[in-house]
């Protein structure tokens, strides 16, 4: 199965990277962009076709190295590879 | 003294740990290959600075789970000394042994001059040589150097006196202006429970020679020497 997994910072923590990104929108023209943060996207493909035992995987790999949960949230979609 | 510097590729400090480790201890600390499961006696174990994995994922990230580290995780909750400097601090974190996670500079931007710290201890292995609140500079060189951990973490870390350098300015002051990268509470490094493993973003072994412009760094190397021999 393929899992397609998104890696954001948690609220309260400060995001300099999405405040610039703010900064640059405001200054193309996009006066309404606002509370901008920016995050990660990973894709992965595991060997299980069974999804309670690819979601057990792919929680692992999150909580393991792919998220940092001292600042980060993880959530993802599982589909057939 | 024992030392082993362990290098990841990326790594870029780990020549200049070993040369302030051998002026120190008068003898070459072994270098120790990431992937090398086993890892010699050691009376201190360095993480140097650099870019391990290219940062890729997170700073540190990746280093943290390489074969070396499960032995170096081993020793230091045995008690063995564990210095991290620089992106060495990032992989303590990473690897558990450290609280709080170290994040992209305030500024967005590479920093890389020298900085005046406080030292906030004077009584550990790292620090006997240097005297409380004495005002030191040490080099800083980076872009993830942004100290952060939760409200109660921090207050956990004051609270057990484990900060071991701030930011500060020449006078020893800890103001936000002294502060180069958004570390809370100006933390530039801290120390476990135990105060055996330090991680610290600035760089001791970059002014540990006259040479280089100042030895400020030297007595952290020789705090150690006479420690673990003590």
């Amino acid at each position: 199965m393929k899992a397609r997994i998104t890696i954001t910072l948690k609220p309260g923590v400060l995001d300099p990277q999405g405040k610039a990104i703010e900064g640059a929108l405001h200054a193309l023209g996009f006066g309404s962009a606002g509370n901008v943060r920016q995050g990660k996207y990973i894709e992965v493909e595991v060997a299980a076709s069974d999804p309670a035992q690819a979601r057990a995987e792919i929680e692992r790999m999150c909580k393991e190295l792919l998220a940092n949960t001292i600042i980060e949230n993880y959530a993802y979609e599982l589909e057939a590879a | 003294m024992k030392a082993s510097v362990i290098v990841f590729p990326g790594s870029n400090c780990d020549r200049d740990a070993a040369v302030a480790l051998e002026a120190a201890t008068g003898t070459p600390p072994a270098m120790v290959w990431h992937g090398d499961a086993e890892l010699p006696n050691s009376d201190l174990i360095v993480l140097p600075g650099g870019f391990s994995y290219g940062d890729y994922l997170r700073s540190g990230a990746m280093a943290a789970h390489s074969p070396v580290m499960r032995e170096v995780v081993k020793r230091a909750r045995a008690g063995t000394p564990v210095l991290g400097i620089c992106n060495g601090f990032q992989v303590l974190t990473e690897a558990g042994l450290l609280p709080g996670v170290l994040m992209r500079n305030a500024t967005l931007k590479f920093i890389c001059k020298d900085v005046h710290l406080r030292v906030e201890r004077e009584d550990t292995l790292y620090t006997r040589r240097y005297a409380k609140s004495e005002v030191v500079t040490f080099p800083i060189a980076h872009k993830d150097g942004s100290y952060f951990a939760d409200a109660e973490t921090l207050k956990r870390l004051e609270g057990e006196a484990r900060i071991a350098f701030r930011y500060c300015d020449r006078r020893g002051q800890v103001t936000p202006e002294a502060n180069p990268n958004g570390s809370r509470n100006n933390i530039a490094g801290i120390y476990n429970e135990t105060g055996t493993v330090l991680g610290l973003m600035p760089h001791p072994e970059r002014l540990a020679d006259p040479a280089l412009g100042g030895t400020d760094g030297t007595k952290m190397f020789k705090s150690l020497v006479e420690s673990i021999a003590a």
